[in-house]
C-alpha cells in the first residue's frame, strides 16, 4: 500500500499531472533553456537535485519547521540547494554554466520547486516526498527535453551538437534548405509546447474544468 | 450541368452514413456545394431567406481578388522585362507564382480535409480565400517547401487549434505569412527576394527608404526610380498580389459593394495610417530617421497598405464585430502599420504586424464598445 503511493507520486507527474504540460508551471525556464539539447540535459539533472534533495529535506524537517515562517524554512533549503548545484555546475561544466547564465539561479523561485515542497513534502513521509520529488523533476525533464531536441533539430539542424541534417542540403551549400529562425525564438518553445499539450491531451482525454 | 447534378446524386449515397466512403463525406459534401446551392433549409425560426452563403460570399472575395492577382502576374514579368507584350509578361507572372497557388492550395488543402475528417465536420470555406491570400502576400521567389510550410501552420495553429473557421483569433493566411517571415526571414526581406532573373536584384521602396539615415524619404524613394504613379499602379517590386493599390481598391469596392467586408474598416485603417503620418512628418526635423519624412500619400502606395487593410484586415471573423468597434480597431491597425513602418526598421513592412496585433485587441474592444453601450442604456433607464 505505501509502496503503491510512493510509484503514485512518481508516476503521476509524468503524464497525468505533469508539471508542464497539466499545471503549466516553470515555463519560463522552458523557453529560456530549451534552444540547445545540452543545456536542457543540464537543467533537468539541476532540478532533478534540487527538487528531490528540497522534497527530502523539506519532508524530514516536517515536524519541526513552525507553519508562520514555513515559506521562508523551505526558501532557505531551496536556495542551498541551488547555490550548490550552482558552484558544481561552475566547477565542471563552466561552458554550458555561462549559457544557462542566470537560469540556474532562478531555479530558486522555480514555482514546481516551492509547490511541492507546499503541497506534498510538508505532509508526507520522507520516502513518498523522494519519489514526489524525483518524478516531478523528471516529469518537467521530460518535456524539456522534448522541447529542445524539436527547437534544435529544426532550429539548427542538429540534436545534442551532432549534425541531423546533412550539410549538403542547405542553401549556401547549393541545395534548398534554410533552417527555422522561429524555433530559436522563444515563440517557437510556446509553439512545440501547446503542440504537446495537444497531443497529451488528446492522448489522455484530459479537459480543462 | 444536368449531368453534373445526376453524376453528383449518383455518389451521394456512398457518402451518405452507412456509405462505404462515409468518413469522406466532407470531400463530396465541398464539391457538391461548390457547384449548386445546398437544398437543405432551416427547421426551426429564424429562416434567413438570403441566396448568399458562406460559399457565394467567398466566391465574392476570390472576384475581387482577381484583378489584384492578374496584376500581380503581370508584374512579376514586367520587373523582369519590361519591353516584352503583357501576355508575356503573365505568362512569366505565372510560370513564377503559379506553383506557389497551387502548393498553398494542395496543402493547405489537405490539412482541411484531415481535420474535416477526424472532427467529422465539414471543410470550412474560408480556406478557398486563406490558400489565394497567402502566395499572394509572398515574394515571387519565395521556395515552395517554405510555402507548404507557412500554409500547413496557418491552417493547423492560425485556425484549427482554437476550432476551426469561426473560432480563430488571428487571420490564418497572416499568421501563415507571419511564420514565413519569422522562421526563414532571408526569403522574406533582404537581398534575394526579388531575383527572378539572375542580373535582377532589386529592392522594394519601402526597403530603400528604410535603408538610409537622415535626408528625404520622397527624395530617396525618386531617386530609385520609383514614382507615385508607379507605385499606385504597383509596377514595383514586392509581394505577388498586394503592389498595386489601384487593384486593391477596385477589390475594396467589390468587397464594400456586395458588403461582404466592412467599409468602416478600411475607412478606419485610412484615418489611423494618415493621421500617425502627418504626426511623423511632424517630428521628421528632429530626427535622423529617414521614415519620418514619408508623406501619408507614399505610406498609402508603397508596401501592402492597401491590399492587407482591404483583404486581410476585413477578415469577419478575426476583425471587431461592432460599428463603433470596427473604427477603432482600423484606426488602431492604421496607426500601428505606420509607427512599424517608421520606428522599427527591421520590419518596414508594417501592415502583416498591424493587422496582426489589431486582431488580437479586436475581441477587447468589442467588449468595451458593448459596455459602454450598456451602460448608456442603463443612465437613461435610470433618468426615467
Amino acid at each position: 500500500m505505501a509502496m503503491k503511493k510512493a510509484f503514485d507520486a512518481f508516476a503521476g507527474p509524468l503524464s497525468r499531472s505533469n508539471p508542464i504540460t497539466t499545471q503549466v508551471l516553470g515555463i519560463c525556464s522552458a523557453l529560456a533553456v530549451t534552444v540547445k539539447m545540452d543545456t536542457a540535459v543540464v537543467m533537468t539533472g539541476a532540478l532533478i537535485f534540487v527538487l528531490a534533495g528540497s522534497n527530502i529535506i523539506v519532508s524530514v524537517l516536517r515536524n519541526l519547521i513552525p507553519s508562520r515562517v514555513r515559506i521562508i524554512v523551505m526558501l532557505t533549503i531551496i536556495a542551498t540547494l541551488v547555490i550548490v548545484i550552482d558552484q558544481v555546475l561552475k566547477a565542471f561544466l563552466y561552458d554550458i554554466s555561462k549559457q544557462l547564465s542566470i537560469f540556474v539561479g532562478l531555479i530558486i523561485t522555480n514555482c514546481i520547486v516551492l509547490g511541492r515542497a507546499e503541497a506534498f513534502a510538508l505532509k508526507n513521509n520522507v520516502r513518498e516526498s523522494a519519489f514526489d520529488g524525483f518524478g516531478n523533476a523528471v516529469g518537467y525533464g521530460f518535456i524539456l527535453l522534448l522541447v529542445s531536441a524539436a527547437r534544435e533539430l529544426f532550429g539548427s539542424g542538429t540534436l545534442l551538437g551532432y549534425r541531423i541534417v546533412p550539410d549538403f542540403l542547405y542553401v549556401e551549400n547549393g541545395g534548398w534548405y534554410v533552417n527555422n529562425g522561429l524555433m530559436l525564438l522563444a515563440p517557437g518553445a510556446f509553439i512545440i509546447l501547446g503542440l504537446l499539450i495537444w497531443l497529451q491531451r488528446t492522448v489522455n482525454g484530459y479537459t480543462e474544468d | 450541368m444536368k449531368g453534373l447534378r445526376k453524376y453528383l446524386d449518383g455518389l451521394s449515397p456512398h457518402f451518405s452514413e452507412g456509405g462505404k466512403w462515409y468518413r469522406f463525406a466532407p470531400l463530396y459534401e465541398m464539391v457538391d456545394t461548390v457547384f449548386y446551392v445546398p437544398g437543405n433549409t432551416t427547421t426551426r425560426a429564424p429562416h434567413v431567406r438570403d441566396a448568399v452563403d458562406m460559399k457565394r460570399s467567398m466566391f465574392t472575395v476570390i472576384l475581387a481578388l482577381l484583378p489584384a492577382l492578374f496584376f500581380g502576374l503581370f508584374n512579376i514579368g514586367y520587373q523582369v522585362d519590361p519591353g516584352s507584350g503583357i501576355v508575356q509578361n503573365l505568362l512569366a507572372g505565372a510560370v513564377a507564382a503559379g506553383p506557389m497557388i497551387l502548393v498553398s492550395y494542395a496543402v493547405g488543402g489537405l490539412w482541411e480535409l484531415l481535420f474535416a475528417v477526424i472532427r467529422r465536420h465539414d471543410i470550412n470555406e474560408g480556406f478557398l480565400v486563406t490558400g489565394l491570400l497567402l502566395p499572394m502576400t509572398l515574394p515571387p521567389e519565395v521556395p515552395l517547401w517554405m510555402v507548404a510550410a507557412g500554409i500547413s501552420f496557418g491552417v493547423v495553429i492560425g485556425k484549427e487549434v482554437t476550432g476551426g473557421t469561426g473560432y480563430n483569433v488571428f487571420n490564418p493566411a497572416l499568421v501563415a505569412r507571419a511564420f514565413i517571415f519569422f522562421a526563414y526571414p532571408g526569403d522574406m526581406t533582404g537581398d534575394h527576394v526579388w531575383s527572378l532573373a539572375d542580373d535582377l536584384t532589386a529592392a522594394t521602396p519601402l526597403a530603400v527608404a528604410a535603408s538610409v539615415e537622415g535626408g528625404d524619404a520622397v527624395s530617396l524613394v525618386t531617386s530609385a526610380g520609383y514614382t507615385v504613379k508607379d507605385m499606385f499602379f504597383g509596377l514595383i517590386p514586392g509581394s505577388v498580389g498586394g503592389t498595386s493599390t489601384l487593384a486593391a481598391l477596385f477589390g475594396a469596392t467589390v468587397l464594400i459593394v456586395s458588403r461582404i467586408a466592412n467599409w468602416r474598416i478600411m475607412a478606419g485603417g485610412l484615418v489611423g495610417m494618415v493621421g500617425a503620418s502627418l504626426l511623423a512628418n511632424m517630428l521628421a526635423p528632429a530626427s535622423q530617421n529617414t521614415m519620418l519624412s514619408l508623406p501619408p500619400l507614399y505610406h498609402f502606395v508603397m508596401g501592402g497598405f492597401a491590399f492587407g487593410i482591404v483583404f486581410m484586415a476585413t477578415d469577419p471573423v478575426s476583425a471587431a464585430q461592432t460599428d463603433r468597434g470596427r473604427w477603432i480597431y482600423g484606426i488602431l491597425i492604421g496607426v500601428l502599420c505606420v509607427m512599424i513602418r517608421v520606428l522599427n526598421q527591421a520590419f518596414f513592412e508594417g501592415i502583416m504586424l498591424s493587422i496582426l496585433l489589431g486582431n488580437a485587441f479586436a475581441p477587447m474592444i468589442d467588449y468595451f464598445v458593448l459596455r459602454q453601450n450598456i451602460a448608456k442604456r442603463q443612465k437613461a433607464y435610470d433618468r426615467q
